[in-house]
């Protein structure tokens, strides 16, 4: 089944909330207008027209658009050989969509990232934490408002917050006021 | 008359129920231990906090992103051409390959990645497999040091040095090689080239084999690789895998043959596949597939337009000056040259409003470029699907019920680079 008539199926059983399909370079990519429905429509993918193989998802953020947010999902067929790119778009109050996690497990790690980049939520995620940035970072970097320089936070030089099996151990700096370098017992002064 | 004394000797299952009991309190009893990111078997920066009990883990949880930059941010602040070097960092282990991926992902995106001059596409097939021997080589060392076979670290060096000196006489460079061009090739093989390669290809058949009798039916290395983490086709699919690792559990999907991209259908290789999908399958499916690049190298080097040292004068870039750099003699002497080299230096190739994916088969799998563009001479969105990051997140899954001393041979057998997988 080619990309396109895999596509047309799709539009067949979701009807109006499937835009048609649109071609560019080869690819065939596909706008789903209702995020809510996009694990349905992964699953009928999956299940139905063989879409076993999620390659990515990626994320965009349309700042100064409304919807603000397009979350991209790359899926493609190992048996057929096709590919197949599926886009929803979410608004920024609702900043949350389904997660695919139920029809690929490997959707686990893609959907952590982009709620780390992004800040896009997914629900039903049994474990949405921060995956590159640590845990407790409080901005979203890959956001277009986010400046590329980077912004100054007031959190402790300590990375991890939850678990931390080697804590009070000789290997940590010492958990005191001030900032990383005060702690940072190589730089400290003889005198202190 | 001698007394007789009855002595009691219980039988095996009762000692063990009786130790058992006595250890009782020591049951169920949960530890923490915290591996990484600074440790040698985790090559690079990963960090796992392993729940044990006794020596066996009973979850694992991955931690990655010590080594984040920001790869993708960057991206969108700099011309397509200014990204180069970026990519060069990405698989640190197989720059080369990086370079031809990405060149290529933009390429798809102005539409001219079926154009290339073919001496161009050879030239990037011939990169991308030095590329992957060079990381296979790097990893098969690593990964038998971790497992404590020193020997063929000491063999896999020598022959990555080699791969080094060939990656320097064509880009000036031997790790940041920034070779690849948006539309072709930095230049054409330096002369005397393809017999540099050709040596090094007669040499490392040699050390492979010999690299292979250390290892392949050596007694403690199998016991150790094989029946461990076993990854089954249906769940490789289901995580992702891509790469040798998902080949090693049987799935025959490699994008060289599958979506061919440059001269990949003009040349005859194999794509080894494994049967059971255990360490040891992954192993095998390596060194098979470093034998299939020298193939793949062997027949480039015989068949490349223009041969070694391109008597014809076979272009290796697009003859386009709104895509590549015109010759420097060109500029001083020729208005419109001029003007090209003008818009390439400060606005970058105009590409197409669009989007793209494309999928290169990297040496640690399945390296993707998605670009979002908006036309003009930045990516509005690029998104790098990098295989470690994909393939890692396998390992929550696959460490339960295995040794901490496995740990390693797991690690070593994913074969993943920490600079890819945090980007």
């Amino acid at each position: 089944m080619s990309a396109l008539e895999s596509a047309n199926k799709i539009k067949a059983k979701f009807g109006d909330i499937v835009a048609e399909p649109t071609e560019f370079r080869g690819e065939i990519s596909l706008k789903i207008s209702d995020a809510e429905q996009i694990f349905e429509v992964c699953n009928f993918a999956k299940r139905q027209l063989g879409f076993d193989y999620l390659v990515d998802i990626s994320s965009v953020d349309n700042y100064g658009d409304d919807p603000r947010w397009t979350v991209i999902y790359h899926l493609r067929s190992l048996t057929d050989n096709v590919e197949l790119r599926l886009k929803t778009n979410v608004s920024e109050e609702k900043s949350e969509l389904p997660s695919v996690l139920g029809v690929w497990r490997t959707s686990n790690w893609h959907e952590r990232e982009i709620y780390d980049m992004m800040g896009i939520r997914f629900s039903g995620h049994p474990d949405l934490r921060r995956i590159l940035m640590w845990e407790g970072y409080p901005y979203f970097p890959l956001r277009k408002d986010f400046p590329l320089a980077g912004k100054p936070t007031d959190l402790p030089g300590v990375a991890f917050t939850q678990i931390s099996p080697m804590e009070g151990g000789p290997f940590v700096t010492i958990p005191s006021a001030g900032d990383a370098i005060g702690r940072e017992p190589r730089v400290r002064t003889p005198e202190e | 008359m001698a007394t007789v004394q009855d002595i009691e000797i219980p039988d095996s299952a009762a000692r063990t129920a009786a130790a058992a009991e006595e250890l009782q309190d020591m049951h169920g009893e949960r530890m923490v231990l915290n591996m990484g990111p600074s440790h040698p078997a985790t090559h690079g920066v990963l960090r796992i906090v392993l729940e044990l009990d006794g020596e066996v883990i009973t979850k694992a949880d991955p931690d990655v992103g010590y080594l984040h930059r920001g790869d993708e941010k960057i991206a969108e602040n700099m011309t397509y051409t200014q990204f180069i070097p970026y990519t060069d960092r990405l698989d640190y282990l197989a720059p080369l390959a990086n370079n031809v991926a990405y060149a290529l992902a933009v390429e798809k995106l102005l539409g001219i990645h079926d154009k290339l001059p073919p001496r161009c596409q050879y030239i990037r097939v011939m990169c991308a497999e030095l590329a992957r021997i060079s990381a296979h080589l790097l990893g098969l060392g690593a990964f038998a040091m971790d497992t404590g076979a020193i020997t063929v670290f000491l063999l896999t060096f020598t022959e990555r040095e080699k791969i080094y000196n060939l990656a320097e006489a064509i880009s000036g460079a031997r790790l940041t090689t920034s070779y690849t061009r948006i539309g072709g090739v930095m230049r054409d093989l330096p002369p005397g080239w393809t017999d540099m390669c050709r040596q090094f290809l007669k040499e490392f058949a040699v050390a492979l084999a010999e690299a292979e009798t250390l290892l392949t039916r050596n007694r403690i290395w199998v016991d150790r690789l094989r029946d461990l983490a076993v990854v089954s086709k249906e769940m490789a699919i289901d995580y992702g895998l891509s790469g040798p690792n998902l080949r090693g559990s049987g799935v025959e999907y490699d994008l060289r043959k599958n979506q061919p991209y440059l001269c990949y259908k003009d040349l005859e290789f194999d794509i080894p596949i494994g049967a059971v999908g255990d360490c040891y399958d992954r192993y095998l499916v390596r060194m098979e597939e470093m034998r299939q690049s020298m193939r793949i190298l062997e027949q480039c080097l015989n068949k490349i337009p223009g041969g070694a040292n391109n008597e014809t004068k076979e272009p290796v870039c697009i003859q386009d000056g709104k895509i590549t750099m015109p010759s420097k003699q060109k500029v001083m002497s020729s208005m419109e040259e001029l003007i090209h080299q003008f818009m390439l230096v400060t606005e970058g190739v105009n590409c197409p409003p669009g989007e793209i994916y494309f999928g290169h088969e990297n040496p640690k799998g399945e390296l993707g470029f998605y670009i979002n563009s908006k036309g003009g001479g930045t990516p509005y969105r690029l998104k790098i699907r990098a295989p470690s990051f994909v393939n890692l997140s396998i390992l929550g899954e696959l460490l339960p019920g295995c040794m901490i001393s496995d740990v390693p041979v797991v690690l070593g057998s994913l074969d993943f680079v920490m600079g890819e997988s945090d980007r």
